[in-house]
């Protein structure tokens, strides 16, 4: 396991330690079944298998990048069990057995474009799209391009960029950047690079001299965990956007914190965005069982929908039809120290949007698992099973 | 006027005494009069020490909105606190309360001062807190800041000032900066002030056509994307004498920037080709000389690394002021940690798999992936923080190029190790036994050479090799289990196109393939550039299996 997923794990163990402490689920006490699949794809698929057919648990939370996502989506559909997915993704998916308490494009890039839009934002002109080569900045990024010009944004004023993955030598990409945004207009970088590929990629913005002021990076994937690894001393003032962060200021917060610190005995465990998400789900989860007396997967998805669990940021999450969350969404600048100072949040909850508004055929497609009983609805022809091209 | 309205002189027609009502209404114009003109010149005298107090409230409501207006209203004061006021905002030292309305400024010792009286603050309200920055108040500091600082002594931050006007183009500095440039004498400081100049003026709705194109010449003769920036962004409502002279000095700048930006990609080439020499280096060794596929080299790499973050942790803990010697203290080390590994590798392992490379191969790979996972439970799996030290931060820019010191620095250090290497291997006896060992080991062997002794010492010395390299990595890559497995694929490419066996071969391997990967990159981007490579690589074995410089002779048969 890598270092997000560990930190997953542990907060599964976490919850399931503090549901014990207070008696447990229905009378039971909650079991953990651990697997690593190692970052092996087809592994995901075989372990998945293990747990559901063999251990006979009740719900899995797990997963992490979209392609293991997407390799254990046939055996939960297979074998008809639960999974609660906990890491933003690229949406245009909406399944029957799977809840995702992560943010979807509307609930974290969107915004993130729309504060840098905003004059506190710096009334950004100038775009550069870099990530990582592989499905989730693919079609985030295509999402964000459709919806930058759908704003009126230009062609020439939006630069794309993909990497491998763990791409270390940065120089010529931040060079190009860097050259880029000395058109006159004012440039930021939305980055949905992944996990370790970030770290060189900020030094080399701190070597090259690019400061947040000239030139501000939002990154979709870079948290308080990411930036535990690094001297966030040049990276002051660039942006993350996520739906929670540890230096949110409230009383669930402060003591969600003390008591995490406290299971794993390390006062210096951060909190970070999908263990929110893990948070948010289990207790739906938990939720749903009691009101249905059984674990019985057909009844909990039945009665997931409509759920409501207090999430961390100090307000209350429901779960859609759709199988998304609502959620706030906070823009945060990275401070010396590591964490992030909040600078902007949306008013109310933003429910997540399976299907995107800005890409086409995905428009027209709607997810209901309570009404329609459709996880893509075609609108336009009224019929279930349409798929964008 | 005060002394005037005091001493009001009686109307100077009286002849009698005047009656009582009269009296009395003297009287009370007097008073009156006195207390109006009190009443004015006080609020005079509030009015104007109360600019800067009343800009102060907006640092207490927490709205970056307000903090902005506040940073402008205290510019337009000119009151001379602002520039140590706006400067504590920038450095997180200026603190507020929201409930008694105050603001302090924190100096770098802890002492708090009131900020409208100057008077220092015993017991601060409990509600205290940091006034916040977004970068939107940070850009505005830097260019408050910048038109503030012109005049100060020190040239560095006189040279920043200047930089920060050029960026800001805030016309309210000029008279600042021609100022500034009366008594300049500093020639780089100068001439970036003529250059915010030329930016405020280019910019300026006041400035004349002529001014314009003097501007332009200023600008062109910068040269650099900024100054392209500049021109390129000019509105186009502009008399046509100056749009020619833009477009002429835009073309200017772009083919200036075109053989920039060769050198520039030639530049990435070599510090690419200098990291990948370092990772591959240690391998020409064990894989080259020894001719073992040894797939824990990459975890080489990282126990050097690691050994980087443990000595900074030390350092840190126990005295912070060697920092900058860090690098220099952990290269032996390293050399030592990796190296024994070495040794205990090959002792215990290795030695037992000569000539079975598959084995070699599949038990390598598993000792690659005990030692990861040794390390993520000793020092967890997240990322460790290794900090460069001064010397190694930031960049400067030669001619329209920007180099930064770490990639100059590693530049530098891979080649000595290259040139380290090298001198072991030819006037040392150790060097001498390897050599002897590999080119023909039976022989070596009759001659009284231990051949077990050298093989453990040879993998040692390309471990301890591969370690430092991880010292230099350290500063450019994540600190994290997985270090290592970024750079096995691209030493072993490097090795087996230099040239099996060929010390000589890795360098000039490891910088072709720099080179030409930084000049496909920007055409095919990185991730295609990187399939490009591969298949040249794939081409190239066809037609030459022994790489570009193989070993010719008796070497090769042995």
């Amino acid at each position: 396991m890598a270092i997000s997923e560990t930190t997953l794990k542990d907060t599964m163990l976490f919850l399931i330690d503090e549901q014990n402490k207070k008696g447990g689920l229905l009378g039971k006490k909650l079991e953990a079944v651990v697997v690593d699949p190692a970052s092996n794809w087809p592994l995901f698929a075989e372990k998945a298998r293990e747990l559901i057919s063999k251990n006979k648990v009740a719900v899995v939370f797990g997963c992490w990048t979209s392609v293991s996502r997407k390799s254990v989506l046939p055996v939960f559909k297979e074998l008809d069990s639960i999974l609660f997915y906990p890491v933003q993704y690229e949406g245009e998916e909406s399944e029957r057995n799977v809840f995702y308490t992560g943010a979807a494009p509307n609930q974290q890039a969107i915004p993130a474009v729309d504060y840098l839009m905003s004059k506190d934002g710096g009334s950004v002109k100038r775009w550069v799209l870099a990530g990582t080569d592989y499905v989730y900045p693919r079609t985030t990024n295509k999402i964000l391009e459709a919806y930058l010009k759908a704003k009126g944004v230009k062609d020439e004023d939006i630069m794309i960029n993909y990497t491998p993955f763990g791409h270390s030598d940065w120089q010529t990409i931040v060079a190009d950047i860097k050259k880029f945004g000395s058109a006159g207009k004012k440039t930021a970088v939305v980055s949905t690079i992944n996990g370790d590929a970030n770290v060189p990629f900020y030094k080399e913005l701190g070597n090259q001299g690019i400061k947040a002021t000239d030139i501000p990076v939002v990154a979709f994937s870079v948290g308080e965990e990411e930036l535990a690894g690094l001297d966030t001393k040049p990276l002051v003032g660039h942006l993350a956007a996520w739906n929670y962060f540890e230096s949110i200021k409230n009383p669930t917060n402060a003591e969600f914190i003390k008591k995490w610190q406290e299971f794993t005995k390390n006062p210096k465990r951060v909190t970070n965005d999908p263990m929110e998400a893990h948070v948010i789900g289990f207790n739906m989860w938990v939720k749903a069982v009691e009101k249905v007396k059984s674990t019985d997967p057909d009844k909990v998805i039945d009665a997931l929908p409509g759920i409501e669990a207090v999430n961390l940021t100090g307000g209350t999450s429901k779960m859609l039809p759709n199988h998304h969350i609502t959620k706030p969404v906070f823009i945060g600048e990275i401070r010396g120290d590591g964490q992030f100072d909040i600078v902007w949040k949306t008013k109310g909850l933003v429910p997540g949007d399976a299907w995107s508004d800005f890409l086409p055929g995905s428009k027209d497609l709607e997810a209901d698992w309570v009404t329609l009983k459709c996880g893509n609805y075609n609108k336009v022809t009224k019929k279930c099973g349409g798929h964008p091209s | 006027m005060p002394e005037a309205g005091r001493i009001a002189p009686p109307p100077p027609s009286f002849t009698r005494p005047p009656g009582r009502n009269e009296m009395r209404s003297l009287y009370e114009r007097i008073l009156a009069l006195v207390f109006a003109l009190g009443l004015l010149l006080a609020g005079q005298a509030i009015a104007r020490a109360g600019a800067y107090e009343d800009a102060l409230a907006g640092f207490t409501t927490d709205s970056f909105s307000d903090t902005a207006d506040a940073v402008d209203a205290l510019v337009s004061t000119g009151d001379p606190r602002t520039g140590p006021l706006l400067e504590a905002l920038k450095d997180q030292r200026l603190l507020y309360s929201a409930e008694t309305l105050k603001v302090f400024i924190k100096d770098p010792s802890d002492k708090l001062t009131d900020a409208a009286t100057g008077e220092a603050v015993a017991l601060p309200p409990t509600d205290i807190d940091n006034v916040r920055l977004n970068n939107r108040v940070r850009g505005l500091l830097d260019a408050a800041l910048g038109s503030l600082t012109l005049m100060v002594t020190e040239p560095g931050r006189r040279f920043d000032a200047a930089q920060a006007v050029f960026k800001s183009r805030d016309s309210g500095a000029l008279a600042n900066i021609d100022k500034a440039l009366e008594k300049e004498t500093d020639p780089r400081v100068k001439k970036a002030l003529m250059e915010a100049r030329a930016a405020i003026v280019l910019y300026s709705a006041d400035s004349n056509a002529e001014e314009k194109i003097a501007a332009i010449a200023v600008i062109r003769d910068r040269g650099d994307q900024d100054a392209l920036g500049l021109i390129d962004g000019l509105p186009p409502d502009l008399p046509s004498t100056v749009k020619q002279a833009a477009t002429a000095a835009s073309a200017k700048i772009q083919s200036n920037l075109a053989f920039w930006s060769a050198l520039q990609n030639a530049w990435y080439g070599l510090s690419l080709g200098s990291v990948l020499l370092l990772a591959a280096i240690g391998l020409a060794i064990t894989f080259g000389v020894m001719g073992i596929i040894n797939m824990a080299h990459g975890e080489m790499v990282m126990l050097g690394a690691y050994t980087t973050f443990v000595v900074q942790e030390l350092i840190r803990a126990h005295n912070p002021a060697l920092f900058d010697y860090s690098l220099v203290i952990a290269v032996p080390l390293a050399f030592i940690v990796a190296g024994s590994v070495g040794i205990a590798i090959e002792r215990s392992i290795i030695c037992f798999l000569y000539g079975r490379p598959l084995e070699t191969l599949l038990a390598t790979w598993g000792l690659s992936l005990i030692l990861q996972q040794a390390v993520r439970t000793i020092f967890g799996p997240t990322n460790k923080e290794v900090g460069n030290p001064s010397w190694m931060s930031g960049a400067f820019d030669l001619g329209g190029i920007t180099i930064t010191y770490n990639r100059l620095w590693i530049i530098c250090f891979a080649l000595a190790v290259f040139v380290a290497l090298l001198g072991m291997l030819r006037f040392t006896r150790l060097g001498l036994e390897m050599r002897a060992v590999t080119q023909n080991r039976s022989m070596a062997a009759a001659m009284g050479i231990r051949t077990a002794r050298i093989d453990a010492l040879t993998f040692g010395l390309g471990s301890g090799i591969a370690g430092i390299a991880g010292v230099a990595l350290s500063q450019i890559d994540n600190v994290s289990p997985n270090l290592g497995q970024g750079y096995i694929i691209d030493s072993f490419m490097v090795v087996v196109f230099g040239g099996v066996g060929n010390l000589w071969g890795t360098l000039v391997g490891a910088f072709t393939l720099g080179i030409a990967n930084k000049f496909l990159e920007p055409y095919a981007g990185a991730v295609l550039g990187k399939i490009a490579i591969l298949v040249l690589i794939i081409l190239f074995i066809q037609k030459r299996p022994r790489g570009m410089f193989a070993l010719k002779g008796r070497a090769v048969e042995a």
